[in-house]
C-alpha cells in the first residue's frame, strides 16, 4: 500500500460511478470506496472478483444435513431403537418422513449461521472494533474514493477534480 | 410476426398421427371379456396374480372370485383409457398453469414480464382444445365408456355408504356442471384478457392495461376457488374413499411449475429461432427461479401431504400411499427425484440459470416429473397394480405433445410476439439481473 493516499469526495453515487471508471481507465490503483449505501454496479466498475459465499453456504448446509443425519441415526435408531407409538425404528430409512423436518432445520441454520459468521470473519466485523470510517460524512451522503500516491500526486489530483469531486484531500497513511 | 416452421409442424402431425396409432392400438388390445382379461395376465406373471391390491370396493366374501376377476377386467380396460385422460390433462395443466401465471404477472405489475406475454397468451391457447378434449373424456365416463371414476357406477353407489353420502357432491350431472362452469370461467378470462392485451397495442391511453389488471386480479380469485374443486372432482376423486385437504394446492404446484417450465423452453426455442431478440438471458434467469422455487413448493406440499398421513397412520387415509408404495415404487419416488433433487442442484447455481440449454435440460426433466405426477395420481385408482408405460401411455403423450406444439405455435402465428404498447415494456426491455 501507497503511505500517501488521496480521499476524493463525491455527493451523488452516479458521479461516483463515472468517477470509478475514469479512474480505472487511467490506470490509477483504487484502494477503497466508501459509500453510506449499497450502490449498485459499483463492484463491477472496481473490478472487484465475485464473491464466493454462496458457495460456502452451500457446503455449511451439507455439512448441516450430515450433522442431522448421524445425530438421529444414531439417537433414533442405533442407540436406543425403541417403540415410539408405533413408530417403525429398525432402519433409518423406515422412520425418514419423521427425521425430515429436523434435517431441513439443520441444513438451515448451518447454512445460514455459518455463512453470517464467515462473512463476519472474511470483512472483519466483531464487537468493539475499531470503525476504519475515513471521514464521518461518509455514513451519512457522501461518497468517498481512497487512491494510491506513486510520485503523481498532482495529475492524479487533477484526474479527481476533473471528475467531479466536491473535496479531494491527500493523507498521509 | 412469427412464422411456424414448416419442420416443427409436420412433426406436430408426425407425433399426433404416432399417437393416434398408438392409442388406436392400446384401446384396441384391451379385453373385452373376463376370460381375456385372465389370459392376459396370466401371460404377463407366470406366477398368476394373487395377493391383495388396495382396492376400495368392498367385496363380499362369497362371489369374491368372480368380482375379483371383473375387477381386474375393469382394470385392463381402464388401461387405454387412463393413459389418455393423464396425457389429456397433464397438457391441459400446462396451459392452466401458464394462464395462472400470466394472471399473477399482470395482477403483480411485473416489470420484468411484458415482453413473455405473447408467449404466455400463445401457449393458454391451448385452453381450448384441452379443456374440450378433457371435458369429452368426463362426459364419456359419465355415459360408462369406461370405468375411471367408480362413483359413476350406480350399481357400486347403491351397496357403498360412503359415496351415498357423497352423493350430494359426487353426482354424474353436478360433476358435468362444474366441469363446465371451470372450463368456461378459465377460457372466458384467457380470451377476454387476450383481446385487451391486443388492444392496448392499438390504443392511445391505457385503459386496456388497467382492465387487463382488475379482470386478472378477479381470474385470480375465481381461479384459485375453482382449480381447487376442479383437483377434487377431475384427480381426487378417481379415489372416492379418500381425501385431502392440500389436495387442491398440491395439483396447483404441479400445474404452475410445468407451466413456468413449458413458458421458459418456449422462450428459448422461440429466441434461438431468432424471433424475442430483446429478451435476454436475465428474462430466462427469472423464468428458472421461478422453476426453481415452484419445483421446490410443490416438495413442500407433496412431504406435506405425504408426512401428515403416513405419520398418522389412519386406514381410511394411509391406503392412498399403501397402494402407490407397494405398486407404484419407482414411479412414486423417481419423481421425487426429477421434480426435487434435480432442479435443486442444477438450478441451484445462479450462472447456470443463465445458460440456456441447461434451462431446457432441466425443463425436460421437470416436465417428465410432473408427468409422472399425474400418473401416480390417476393410475392407482383406475389400473391399480396392472400399470405399465407402454404403447397406450406413449401414445396418449404423443399425441397430446403433437396437439399442443401445433396448436401453441399457430396462436403465436396470430400476433406479433413483442407487445408495443405496454406502460412496463420499457422496464422490461431494459430487464436486467
Amino acid at each position: 500500500m501507497a503511505s500517501k493516499v488521496i480521499h476524493a469526495l463525491y455527493n451523488d453515487d452516479d458521479i461516483l460511478m463515472k468517477a470509478v471508471k475514469e479512474v480505472r481507465s487511467a490506470h490509477h490503483h483504487i484502494e477503497e470506496v466508501y459509500t453510506p449505501f449499497p450502490v449498485h454496479g459499483l463492484d463491477k466498475a472496481m473490478g472487484l472478483a465475485d464473491t464466493r459465499i454462496a458457495i460456502t453456504s452451500f457446503m455449511y448446509g451439507c455439512l448441516g444435513l450430515t450433522v442431522a443425519i448421524v445425530m438421529m441415526n444414531y439417537m433414533m435408531i442405533q442407540d436406543w431403537p425403541q417403540d415410539i407409538g408405533g413408530k417403525p425404528s429398525f432402519t433409518y430409512l423406515d422412520n425418514m418422513p419423521a427425521f425430515v423436518p429436523i434435517m431441513f432445520e439443520m441444513t438451515v441454520f448451518f447454512a445460514a449461521h455459518l455463512m453470517v459468521i464467515t462473512f463476519y470473519l472474511r470483512s472483519k466485523m466483531w464487537p468493539f472494533k475499531k470503525a476504519e470510517n475515513p471521514d464521518i460524512r461518509t455514513t451519512d451522503d457522501h461518497f468517498l474514493m481512497e487512491v494510491g500516491v506513486h510520485d503523481n500526486e498532482k495529475e492524479l489530483t487533477e484526474l479527481l477534480w476533473e471528475t467531479g469531486a466536491v473535496e479531494v484531500n491527500t493523507i498521509e497513511k | 410476426m412469427y412464422t411456424f416452421s414448416n419442420r416443427l409442424k409436420i412433426g406436430s402431425f408426425i407425433l399426433m398421427a404416432l399417437g393416434v396409432i398408438c392409442l388406436a392400438t392400446g384401446f384396441l388390445s384391451a379385453p373385452s371379456t373376463v376370460e381375456e382379461a385372465k389370459e392376459m395376465v396370466a401371460a404377463a406373471h407366470h406366477d398368476g396374480h394373487g395377493g391383495d391390491h388396495g382396492e376400495t370396493v368392498a367385496h363380499h366374501d362369497e362371489g369374491h372370485d368372480a368380482s375379483h376377476d371383473e375387477h381386474l377386467l375393469h382394470q385392463l380396460q381402464n388401461r387405454p383409457w387412463a393413459a389418455l385422460y393423464t396425457a389429456a390433462f397433464f397438457f391441459f395443466m400446462i396451459a392452466l398453469g401458464v394462464l395462472a401465471f400470466y394472471a399473477v404477472q399482470r395482477a403483480a405489475q411485473a416489470g420484468w414480464s411484458p415482453m413473455l406475454f405473447r408467449v404466455m397468451e400463445g401457449i393458454t391457447a391451448y385452453l381450448v382444445p384441452g379443456g374440450i378434449i378433457v371435458f369429452v373424456i368426463l362426459v364419456l365416463s359419465v355415459l360408462h365408456m369406461n370405468h375411471l371414476f367408480v362413483w359413476m357406477d350406480a350399481d357400486v353407489v347403491a351397496h357403498d355408504k360412503l359415496l351415498q353420502g357423497k352423493a350430494g357432491y359426487l353426482n354424474p350431472t353436478f360433476f358435468l356442471i362444474r366441469a363446465a362452469l371451470f372450463l368456461g370461467g378459465w377460457i372466458f378470462y384467457r380470451e377476454y384478457s387476450r383481446r385487451l392485451s391486443l388492444a392496448q397495442d392499438e390504443s392511445d391511453d391505457i385503459s386496456n392495461f388497467k382492465k387487463n389488471f382488475r379482470i386478472s386480479a378477479g381470474f385470480l380469485v375465481f381461479y384459485l376457488v375453482t382449480e381447487s374443486m376442479m383437483s377434487w372432482d377431475w384427480i381426487m376423486s378417481l379415489d372416492p374413499h379418500w381425501f385431502s385437504t392440500l389436495f387442491g394446492w398440491y395439483v396447483f404446484a404441479s400445474m404452475f411449475v410445468s407451466g413456468i417450465t413449458v413458458i421458459a423452453m418456449v422462450t428459448v426455442y422461440l429466441k434461438s429461432k431468432g424471433y424475442l431478440t430483446e429478451v435476454n438471458d436475465s428474462h430466462i434467469h427469472d423464468l428458472a427461479k421461478f422453476m426453481f422455487g415452484i419445483s421446490i413448493f410443490w416438495t413442500y406440499l407433496w412431504f406435506g401431504q405425504f408426512m401428515l398421513i403416513w405419520y398418522a397412520n389412519i386406514p381410511e387415509e394411509v391406503t392412498y400411499f399403501v397402494t402407490r408404495i407397494e405398486d407404484y415404487k419407482l414411479p412414486f419416488f423417481g419423481m421425487l427425484a426429477l421434480n426435487f433433487i434435480f432442479p435443486l442442484l442444477i438450478l441451484m447455481n445462479s450462472d447456470y440459470k443463465r445458460v440456456n440449454w441447461f434451462v431446457i435440460m432441466t425443463g425436460i426433466i421437470i416436465l417428465v416429473g410432473h408427468y409422472l405426477d399425474v400418473f401416480n395420481m390417476v393410475m392407482p385408482a383406475t389400473v391399480g397394480d396392472q400399470w405399465g408405460i407402454g404403447i397406450s401411455e406413449i401414445g396418449g403423450i404423443l399425441f397430446f405433445a403433437g396437439l399442443f406444439i401445433f396448436w401453441v405455435f399457430t396462436a403465436m402465428t396470430k400476433a406479433p410476439l413483442q407487445p408495443k404498447r405496454n406502460p412496463f415494456l420499457e422496464e422490461s426491455r431494459q430487464f436486467h439481473y
